[in-house]
């Protein structure tokens, strides 16, 4: 990596980090009195009482994992289904008609609000999150996935048309290959908002084994706000994460091909 | 090798892109159609290569392996040079090491050789041609449908281009029926050179070109070509209607 790549990649954003936690410990040690500091503590105490002392790091980092369990099987199972649903609507425009209003909907319900209905069906355990994960996470797979099969180009169909290729054929040589930048784009959104259902799901289960989000709902309950921010952080982390790993997988699978893939921003 | 008689299209929103459409094209001919834009040449091709159904009239074509260029390459950037060209190959199932022996012949054929693993991105213009006409000619075409495939390279290569294309026709075993709106391109490929109307198209006229093959590049220099373009840009002035805003191309 040179220099130049260290300053215009990576300086901006130290930079605007900087200024960050700059502006936290300006709220936190000179804005705020002493005895209301517990509203914002500055980040070195979130990190040694969240992170640093085993008696909380302990069940933050048990909460965390269930969490990134619960994402990541929410995630899978959103992206099996999603890429099923958008592959059966491209087939058959029937399918599409009869299925994508409900797809929308199910994009405009608030899934939250459901979050009490789920856990009386289904209980509060890894079941019921999980549920309200692939819910949130399942529409931009099913429509990322319909839009990819529907924009391949007109004369490569044709190109399979005179050679009298059959629908699996198609998917398989042309369509899947031609949907994948804009399927996994959609699989990225729908890997934070997977994060987004664990944490937040769990925050409304305030019950069963504590995830993130019901750790959160404790600290706050007990204005343990280091622990509270702690958890916070972690949370933003997965998700993160999430976004990252699929960054990464976008640019292996399609990053020698796909035209808008650029490197350190230069155009491949 | 292919006959159209009275053929007609009419889209779903009532236009007709040909209409009294009757092209005759013997087995080892190089024809060429020429035409004002959207005078349904490109819909022609479409018709005898069964991608769109006449709305009347017939269409004959002889049984027999069919090669099909279009206006862009349509190469699928996802795959490298060999695999793209070895496509068509995979759909009709021929075996891979007899695809493979074949991708190799014609990459070199058209030029292509030390590209095998570049994807189309990487490529020029006319590359990605070249590898779009090897692609149809692994298959060893007995009919070769060409869209307008140099239309959007520059002057120089597309002179190239049917430099190349005219060795292969010379060296090949094919027919080609061939479309285009420059008129010396067609002069210099064709046997036989077919003027098309406005929309709906028909065919108003056609020229014979005599020169035997192979043909040399110098060729589009002779007084005797020069005629015989002349002879093509009149037929299509008169085709047109004598208007003017419809420019002949070099």
């Amino acid at each position: 990596m040179s220099s130049g790549v260290l300053r215009t990649r990576w300086l901006p954003p130290a930079v605007a980090l900087l200024v960050f936690l700059g502006l936290w410990y300006l709220v936190s040690d000179v804005l705020l009195d002493d005895d209301r500091q517990f509203l914002l503590p500055p980040p070195h105490a979130v990190v040694e009482v969240a992170f640093l002392d085993p008696v909380n790091r302990a069940p933050l980092l048990r909460g965390l994992a269930l969490s990134a369990t619960v994402a990541l099987i929410g995630f899978l199972i959103a992206v099996v289904l999603g890429v099923a649903i958008g592959t059966a609507m491209s087939q058959a425009r029937w399918v599409e008609r009869s299925l994508y209003p409900y797809a929308v909907l199910l994009q405009c319900v608030p899934i939250l609000a459901l979050v009490p209905v789920i856990g009386f069906w289904f209980d509060f355990g890894l079941t019921s999150r999980v549920i309200v994960t692939v819910l949130i996470a399942l529409f931009p797979v099913i429509s990322s996935t319909l839009f990819g099969l529907q924009s391949t180009d007109r004369g490569q169909h044709d190109l399979l048309s005179l050679h009298r290729a059959g629908r699996v054929t198609r998917l398989v040589k042309l369509q899947f290959p031609s949907a994948l930048p804009a399927l996994l784009t959609g699989l990225q959104v729908a890997a934070t908002l997977a994060v987004v259902g664990a944490v937040v799901g769990d925050l409304f289960f305030k019950q069963g084994t504590p995830g993130i989000g019901v750790l959160i709902d404790l600290y706050r309950a007990r204005l343990q706000t280091e622990q509270l921010l702690g958890a916070a952080l972690l949370a933003c982390l997965l998700g993160v994460a999430a976004f990252s790993l699929l960054g990464l997988l976008i640019r292996v699978t399609t990053g020698g091909w796909h035209g808008s893939t650029t490197v350190h921003g230069r155009p491949r | 090798m292919l006959e159209l008689s009275g053929v007609e299209r009419t889209f779903s929103d009532g236009t007709a892109a040909v209409r009294d459409l009757d092209l005759r094209v013997r087995r080892g001919e190089f024809v060429s159609v020429v035409g004002p834009s959207g005078c349904g040449k490109s819909t022609m091709l479409r018709l005898v290569s069964g991608l769109e159904p006449t709305t009347a009239g017939t269409v004959d074509v002889a049984p027999c392996r069919l090669g099909y260029v279009f206006q862009d390459p349509t190469l699928l950037p996802w795959r490298t040079v060999t695999r793209n060209v070895e496509l068509l190959a995979e759909l009709e199932g021929i075996p891979r090491v007899e695809r493979r022996r074949r991708v190799e012949r014609v990459l070199d054929l058209v030029g292509l050789t030390g590209f095998e693993q570049a994807r189309p991105a990487a490529l020029s213009g006319g590359m990605r041609m070249r590898a779009s006409l090897a692609r149809s000619l692994v298959l060893e075409p007995e009919l070769f449908l060409l869209d307008e495939p140099f239309g959007a390279l520059d002057e120089l290569t597309r002179e190239r281009m049917n430099d190349e294309l005219v060795a292969l026709f010379t060296g090949g075993a094919f027919t080609a029926l061939f479309v285009t709106h420059s008129v010396s391109e067609a002069v210099f490929l064709s046997s036989r050179v077919v003027v098309m109307s406005p929309r709906p198209g028909h065919v108003v006229g056609e020229v014979s070109v005599p020169f035997p093959y192979p043909r040399k590049p110098r060729l589009r220099f002779t007084p005797e070509f020069g005629r015989l373009a002349g002879q093509v840009s009149d037929l299509l002035r008169d085709a047109d209607g004598g208007r003017d805003e419809w420019v002949v191309p070099a």
